[in-house]
């Protein structure tokens, strides 16, 4: 096994029971201070995202509204992702916590847990927690409440505003943005959606302020993330890393000696061949508003056993299933990638197909309506330069 | 006043409202990009990825359609990386489809087909997907056939029925490339509660959704000779015929429409404005009768408000909806109904010609008109009334197909009798017409004067607003109706089904409390019918709309019961309005159906 361990830190997951004297504090801090504190400490959302936090408090903070919300997101959908069920098992009182003061920030009064379909075994502990949580605001004269929505299982039910949509009863696509969640988010109101993960970090940040924060990571990716690692590893499991480190010094730990290629960030993350590991740094590689950057925290290690055709062929099948199908280049794009490999693969397409199917991902990358079919293009893509051997033959 | 917003569109600086999109913006200095699942009757759902344009320095492309503009947007619509990823997306879409124009009832009439030949979209596109695909073709239905292996899954027919119609009877099933239209449990849509108002065949850009068409058969009947074809004409198809023959909308083509029908072989050109007057006469005095019954002997069984009847898909829907509403529902029939079962007796008398031997065909501007002609309860004469309903669309392929060039012939006048026909018989090819047509005839019969509107033109039932609402004082009653001295007379006019809705809703709590109520499935009325010809949007219809009153302005006769020939039926035939004979041939009754 590896030599030189990266550290495992301890932020999300550490067993704190302060909330009470946490939020008496915040709660006593004028609210732009709060989002200032957010901001300074540059957390990021951990959902898919990456968008600032404190930012998009903030944006919601100043659009006026009768009534607002605060949804943390716990839909959960990227096969190999399962670190939100950990944080909710384990610290959800964290999360509850970022809820409620987000709620103070922007003048809500109601939250949600939007809970992926297949963590409904989580209910009977989560409404416990809530409704402990409901006495300790009572006692604090805060009328913030918290309920869970039960999510119907569809992994596009993830994206914000298919999420909205599923909320209010409808078909879980999503929308056309603008308008954006700040202003129109469930039910059309002001709406602040969060990852599990993101809220739990701004209880440590409420709580040690936000330098502490700062001071780990890099540039712009601060703070540590929680990772799902898995596939050819022998300790596959949830870790909590700093932001920063190059993926040679992630794979020397958790690869098997073998490694040759990592996803990065799930189906809709990018695959890193082994000659790119030192150079790649993990992280949100500059881009502030991408739309899926892989923020998820899926790494999926792949040994040279693995064929890399295979491995891309199951994110397709994955895409074609998942899209919501509503528009074109998704519904139609994933389907023609999936069965132009195949096609090459048989030899009934020649190698030069792989082009057009190139240039067809990044069409799908710039037209399709949400992240989802703008990010196939991401493994699609490195998947397909990398390994263009393994496609052909 | 909103802000305005400075931007350029392909180098040319445009200056609109804030909250206007690029794709509207483009519009107004010209700039056509093009779209497939916008629809202007709809909402915006930013699907379909055509309309994408560039923007200046921005990675992604954006859907102009539902793109509002912002200050200083330099929006490109035209660019290469905007047409390849256009071409990319068009590409996928005829991947998807069963592409075989040749064969197809929309050849020529396709928003796809148009726009796959503005891309040249030749033979080295992606990989066909029709074989690995299931589809399903539903013929099943009188009136529309619906062909997934044609759809775009743009959802504009989703969004007509469930916004425009709130019927719900098409929605979007599964998800990613199993993603389709369907019904409820994908039943065929004659067993849901479609009411075949074809409000989403008149939006389907391809030939997904069309109507069932019947020209195949009317020619061979025509080509018959032991068989008198007669043809009758409803209001609406005259001001919106030249449209689907290359005319400007707006244009009345009431005399080119007759000298077509009779170059066709049709043997009689008659007019359902005719029967239209009829139905006023009947439901006029329904009403009247009603009104007497509630307010004078108190009979609960005398159901007030009434409704009309005329539009079959406004039937449909409140046989499901409300069935518990129905007597409320005037019992006289449709005027294309009133018509065919006169057409197979008392006209087959007065030709001469055995009524089996008489085909009865309607040009109607809708769908549900197929769909009514089937049903069971129109058979008065002994056969059926109607044998086949043509859409306006249907018509102008059949004078196509004759090579007649339509501009430019002569006018004709409908033969008699039978095709007669008053002001009132033609408005009722808009929204608020049969409420006008029934008030001109109502008011003088219980008064003896005209309704006191300048011209007779009863404006405040006219025009577009969803639901409209106008109240009539009764003054002057003469003495049999002088129950109704003073009494202010409630009216409701409603178009299209969302507002029909609204309006049932109301009364079924009670909030409202009218006499008369006019609905018609269709918005805009019969003009904006499902029949009528693709394109029709709001503008359309307001062209159409104004043709049609223009035309009741220039009829020497404005009220239904001083048609001449209206006036000789009930001498020759049914005597006096609910009379036995009339209740034989023109009324009907209705049927409670489910709700899915
Ligand atoms: C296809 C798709 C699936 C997504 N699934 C999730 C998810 O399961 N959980 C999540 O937190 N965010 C998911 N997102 C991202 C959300 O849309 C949203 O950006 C996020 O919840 C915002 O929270 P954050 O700012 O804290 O990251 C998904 C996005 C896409 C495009
Ligand atoms: S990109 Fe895919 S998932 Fe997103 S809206 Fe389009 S079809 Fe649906
Ligand atoms: S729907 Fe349009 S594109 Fe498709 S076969 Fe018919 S005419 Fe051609
Ligand atoms: S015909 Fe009318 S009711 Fe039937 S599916 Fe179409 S829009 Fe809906
Ligand atoms: S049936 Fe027609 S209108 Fe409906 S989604 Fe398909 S192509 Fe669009
Ligand atoms: S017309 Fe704009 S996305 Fe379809």
């Amino acid at each position: 096994m590896a030599s030189k361990k990266l550290k495992r830190l301890d932020l999300v997951f550490k067993d704190e029971q302060d909330t009470e004297a946490i939020l008496k504090k915040t709660f006593s801090r004028p609210e732009s201070d709060i989002i200032n504190d957010l901001i300074s400490s540059g957390l990021k959302g951990r959902g898919g995202a990456g968008f600032p936090t404190g930012l998009k408090w903030k944006l919601t903070a100043d659009t006026k509204g009768d009534e607002k919300y605060v949804i943390c997101n716990a839909d959960e959908g990227e096969p190999g992702t399962f670190k939100d069920r950990e944080i909710l098992s384990k610290v959800p009182h964290k999360v509850l916590a970022g809820m409620a003061v987000c709620g103070r920030v922007i003048g809500s009064r109601k939250g949600f847990i939007y809970l992926r379909g297949e963590y409904k075994f989580l209910i009977p502990d989560l409404e416990r927690e809530i409704e402990r949580f409901h006495q300790l605001l009572e006692k604090l004269g805060c009328g913030f409440r918290v309920e869970i929505f039960t999510g119907s299982g569809a992994y596009i039910c993830g994206e914000e505003s298919a999420l909205f949509e599923s909320m209010e009863g409808k078909r879980g696509e999503p929308r056309n943005k603008p308008p954006f969640p700040v202003t129109h988010g469930y039910n059309g109101k002001p709406t602040v959606i969060n990852n599990v993960e993101t809220l739990a970090h701004t209880y440590s940040i409420f709580k040690y302020g936000p330098e502490k924060f700062r001071d780990l990571g890099v540039q712009d990716s601060r703070g540590s993330k929680v990772f799902s690692v898995s596939g050819d590893t022998p300790v596959p499991g949830i870790y909590e890393l700093e932001f920063g480190m190059t993926l040679q010094k992630f794979v020397d730990d958790f690869g098997d000696g073998d490694t040759k290629a990592v996803q990065v960030g799930g189906a809709s993350g990018f695959c890193v061949p082994r000659k790119k590991f030192e150079k790649t740094i993990i992280g949100y590689q500059g881009k502030l508003t991408g739309e899926s950057l892989p923020t998820g925290g899926s790494m999926m290690i792949f040994n040279s056993s693995r064929s890399m055709y295979n491995v891309l062929h199951n994110y397709l099948d994955f895409f074609v299933e998942e899209s919501c199908g509503q528009c074109t280049p998704c519904r139609v794009g994933t389907q023609q990638l999936l069965l132009g490999i195949e096609a090459v693969k048989k030899g009934e397409k020649p190698s030069s197909y792989l082009d057009k199917l190139l240039e067809l991902a990044e069409s799908m990358r710039i037209t399709a309506k949400c992240g989802l079919g703008q990010s196939v293009a991401n493994s699609f893509a490195s998947i397909v330069e990398n390994f263009k051997e393994e496609m052909i033959y | 006043m909103s802000e305005m917003i400075n931007l350029t569109i392909d180098n040319v600086p445009v200056s609109v409202p804030e909250g206007t999109t690029i794709l509207e913006a483009a519009k107004k200095i010209n700039v056509r990009i093009p779209t497939l699942c916008y629809h202007q009757d709809l909402c915006v759902a930013g699907n379909c990825r055509v309309c994408v344009v560039e923007q200046k320095g921005t990675d992604r492309l954006m859907p102009s359609c539902a793109m509002p503009v912002s200050e200083g947007m330099e929006i490109l619509t035209n660019s290469l990386k905007a047409r390849s990823a256009r071409k990319h997306v068009i590409e996928l879409l005829v991947s998807e489809h069963r592409a075989d124009c040749t064969r197809c009832y929309k050849n020529g009439n396709c928003e796809l087909q148009e726009l796959s030949s503005e891309y040249i979209i030749g033979e080295d596109g992606f990989i066909d997907l029709i074989p690995y695909k299931e589809y399903t073709i539903d013929h099943y239905s009188p009136s529309i056939i619906k062909d997934d292996s044609k759809c775009i899954r743009c959802q504009r027919c989703v969004r007509t029925c469930n916004e425009l119609q709130k019927i719900g009877a098409l929605a979007v099933a599964y998800k990613g490339k199993d993603m389709k239209i369907s019904t409820f449990f994908e039943k065929p849509m004659f067993e849901v509660v479609c009411t075949n108002c074809g409000q989403c065949v008149n939006r389907c850009p391809t030939g997904a959704l069309t109507e069932k068409t019947y020209v195949d058969l009317v020619w061979s009947e025509m080509n018959r000779e032991d068989k008198h074809v007669v043809v009758q004409t409803a209001p609406a198809v005259r001001v919106a015929l030249g449209e689907a023959l290359g005319m400007e909308p707006g244009m009345i083509v009431t005399g080119k429409l007759v000298a077509a029908l009779r170059r066709l072989g049709f043997d009689s050109v008659l007019d359902t404005d005719f029967t239209a007057d009829l139905t006023i006469i009947e439901e006029g005095n329904e009403l009247l009768q009603r009104l007497k019954k509630a307010l004078v002997d108190k009979d609960p069984a005398a159901k007030l408000p009434l409704t009309t009847s005329c539009s079959p898909g406004w039937v449909k829907f409140i046989e499901h909806a409300f069935p518990g509403y129905l007597d409320h529902v005037s019992t006289a029939k449709s005027p294309q109904q009133m018509f065919g079962a006169l057409a197979k007796t008392f006209y087959a008398k007065k030709i001469n010609v055995e009524p089996e031997n008489i085909v009865s065909v309607s040009i109607m501007p809708c769908t549900a008109k197929k769909y009514e002609a089937d049903r069971p309860e129109m058979r008065s004469s002994g056969y059926k009334d109607v044998d086949y309903v043509l859409t306006t669309r249907e018509l102008a392929l059949m004078i196509r197909q004759a090579g007649i060039d339509f501009a430019s012939l002569p006018d004709d006048d409908y033969d008699s009798i039978m095709g007669e026909s008053s002001g009132a018989g033609v408005i009722f090819g808009a929204t608020g017409g049969v409420m006008e047509a029934a008030l001109r005839t109502a008011y003088e019969v219980v008064t003896g004067r005209e309704v006191p509107f300048e011209n007779l033109n009863i404006t405040p039932v006219r025009g577009m607003d969803g639901v409209r609402e106008a109240t009539i004082k009764i003054e002057g009653a003469l003495p049999e109706w002088s129950f109704l001295e003073g009494v202010e007379l409630r009216c409701c006019v409603a178009h299209g089904l969302a507002n029909a809705k609204k309006v049932m809703d109301a009364v079924k709590a009670g909030t409202v409390n009218y006499h008369f109520i006019e609905i018609m499935a269709c918005p805009g009325g019969c003009l904006g019918g499902g029949g009528q010809p693709i394109p029709t949007n709001e503008e359309i219809r307001r062209k159409r709309a104004e043709a049609i009153y223009r035309e009741d302005a220039h009829k020497p006769i404005r009220k239904s019961h001083e048609n001449p020939e209206v006036i000789r039926l009930y001498e020759e035939l049914l005597h006096e309005p609910l009379s036995e004979t009339a209740h034989k041939l023109l009324h009907t009754n209705y049927r409670a159906r489910d709700r899915y």
